[in-house]
């Protein structure tokens, strides 16, 4: 089993090793194999493009949290320039799980933030899973305010399991962190827009998550609880989380249709992490069409709106 | 059925087999100390055992029945009712949830509001009831949270929630995740004017509740005892593999750690609260 490849994937995963395979071949012998890979290539195209176009949401559940996904970093750097990172929420620490700074984009001076989930087991650790505790709210809260004096766009990025259940966390008022953000964020004097980019758990991820424009990458997922919690709690299996994923609507296309976000960015073939320099040409295009939206409006209104659409929020009958 | 109890003449058989319970309603059990009560006391006693001074959850309607004033009392936005936007199916449906709570409580939803009076003075008061799906935040406890904020905004007059809630509700996914935004999107602007706003944090309230409306107070409150933070105790336990120290996440806990004002004993907050909303609000004493 290839591990860069999910189970659902493993068909693609052996077309793939046959190619390389030939390749190899390829190098000493030239007649004729060309052509044999290109027909496998061809093949494993129209695999890939099949297995994609009918993906369940638990599968795509797995490909939001894919190891190989691109992070928040990998973005930066991509899409990004001039980026200072800017640490600490000047009262207790600084939250790896938690990235953010000033940057710009397209020359234009914006404000970033977002979780960051570790590639190595180190790197991991250090960035706590990207669960953050509530100094890492407090640190983007801290810039966010910062972007509100100096006139900066706020872009956050979305990827996280939800904040993280520690001792620590709940002394130091990870309640408190999240609830204060939301406050803040809801009347924040600057364009806010926010990209879920992997895993949108649960308050941790709301808790940089209100603004003007939601995006999301197709093959993320938001919703109030991951399917393994939901699945623990409501069927009291976390074995059921397949079940849970589906139920909670979670995905992109779903999510689009209740009307909760604003726009799907497409993933290329296969997901983001088959070729993460189209991916983030495709996520720049999207944040640059969402702030020349907002370019449009003036900042009064645009705090209307986004009041007026959080009110909007809910389904009932009177 | 043994061989004895089948030669007793039918009369004398009892059902339902060895343990006797107390007759409905005349006597309760206090859950912390055990001590048996007269429930009339007890009620007299605002639901405080009075051998341990430990609190009961007690439900919302009650709550605020006894928090308010006993006249003008106007319920608000009490025609609101869920709905399953998702056609969510665990084990299972919401649907089926839904009516089952409505049926045990004889509320539409886990949140009630009422317009009244705290010792004279015009306020609004909200309470969660946790026997609704666990007092679970869900579009309509959002929509009527925001909705008695706005007659607070409407008439400058204070808000008092209290809370008790195992956080946002599952069935309703994204949509009440987002009721967090939403009511603390009202809050901001209750704030922003000046209307006080005053949490109460009664056991237990967790998770998305605790994450936004209930932390948000000009001043949080909490009854003595009350469990209260943002993951359930079970969860950290799990994830740090210890266990977790006596009165983790306790009320006490919480005011050690500057997370709230002051606990108030159920019996004093009707004056407490009065007294700290007449003088934000620049009124002569109660």
């Amino acid at each position: 089993m290839n591990l860069n490849f999910l189970d659902f994937e493993q068909p693609i995963a052996e077309l793939e090793a046959k190619i390389e395979e030939l390749r190899y071949v390829g190098s000493d012998n030239e007649i004729n194999i060309g052509e044999e890979i290109a027909k496998l290539q061809g093949k494993s195209k129209d695999l890939t493009e099949s297995i994609f176009s009918n993906l369940s949401s638990a599968q795509i559940a797995q490909l939001a949290r894919h190891p190989q996904r691109p992070y928040f970093l990998d973005y930066i750097e991509q899409i990004f320039t001039d980026f200072e990172e800017l640490h600490g929420d000047r009262a207790f620490a600084d939250d790896a799980a938690i990235v953010g700074g000033v940057a710009r984009l397209e020359g234009r001076p914006v404000m970033i933030v977002g979780q960051q989930k570790g590639r190595d087991t180190k790197e991991k650790i250090r960035r706590n899973f990207a669960m953050p505790r509530p100094e890492g709210y407090r640190k983007a809260m801290r810039l966010f305010e910062m972007a509100e004096r100096f006139k900066l766009p706020v872009l956050t990025f979305i990827d996280t399991p939800g904040a993280y259940p520690g001792v620590g966390a709940e002394e130091r008022g990870q309640s408190e962190a999240i609830a204060r953000n939301l406050l803040v964020m809801s009347q924040l004097k600057t364009p806010i827009i926010n990209t879920v980019i992997g895993e949108g758990g649960s308050g941790g991820a709301l808790a940089i998550g209100v603004g003007d424009r939601l995006l999301i990458l197709q093959y993320s997922t938001y919703s109030v609880i991951s399917p393994e919690g939901c699945a623990s709690i409501l069927w009291k299996s976390s074995e059921k989380a397949a079940d849970a994923a589906e139920a909670m609507g979670l995905t992109a296309p779903r999510l689009k249709e209740l009307g909760l976000v604003d726009a799907i960015i497409n993933e290329p073939l296969g997901g983001a992490h088959r070729d993460t320099e189209s991916m983030a040409a495709s996520l720049k295009a999207g944040l640059m069409e969402s702030l020349e939206m907002l370019d449009a409006v003036p900042l009064d209104k645009i705090l209307d709106q986004r009041y007026s659409r959080l009110m909007s929020y809910g389904n009932y009958t009177e | 059925m043994n061989w004895f109890s089948k030669l007793l003449p039918s009369r004398i058989r009892t059902e339902g087999g060895t343990k006797k319970s107390v007759p409905e309603g005349l006597w309760a059990k206090c859950n912390a100390c055990g001590a048996v009560l007269y429930r009339a006391e007890m009620e007299r006693n605002l639901d405080v055992c009075p051998k341990c001074d430990h609190h009961m959850r007690i439900g919302a309607r009650v709550r605020l029945e006894r928090f308010l004033d006993e006249d003008e009392r106007e319920e608000i936005a009490a025609n609101l009712k869920p709905v399953d936007a998702l056609k969510f199916k665990d084990i299972k449906k919401y649907k089926d949830r839904i009516t089952q709570a409505q049926k045990a409580t004889g509320e539409h939803d886990a949140l009630i509001a009422m317009k009244g009076k705290l010792k004279g003075m015009p306020l609004v008061a909200t309470a969660f009831e946790f026997k609704f799906m666990g007092g679970s935040m869900g579009s309509v406890v959002g929509e009527r949270f925001v909705r008695a904020a706005n007659i607070c905004l409407e008439e400058n007059i204070p808000l008092v929630c209290f809370s008790a809630s195992g956080g946002a509700r599952m069935q309703e996914a994204l949509f009440s995740l987002m009721q967090m935004a939403k009511t603390s999107a009202v809050l901001a602007k209750m704030s922003k004017r000046g209307v006080p706003f005053i949490s109460v944090l009664t056991d237990p309230t967790m998770g998305g509740v605790s994450a936004s409306l209930a932390m948000l107070g000009d001043l949080n409150v909490a009854e003595p005892n009350a469990l209260i933070g943002f993951a359930g105790p079970r969860v950290i336990e799990q994830t740090v593999r210890e266990t977790l120290p006596e009165g983790f996440q306790r009320s006490e806990f919480l005011l050690e750690h500057g997370a709230i004002d002051m606990i108030i004993d159920r019996r004093d907050l009707r004056d407490k609260l009065a007294n700290v909303l007449s003088i934000l609000t620049h009124k002569s004493a109660a």
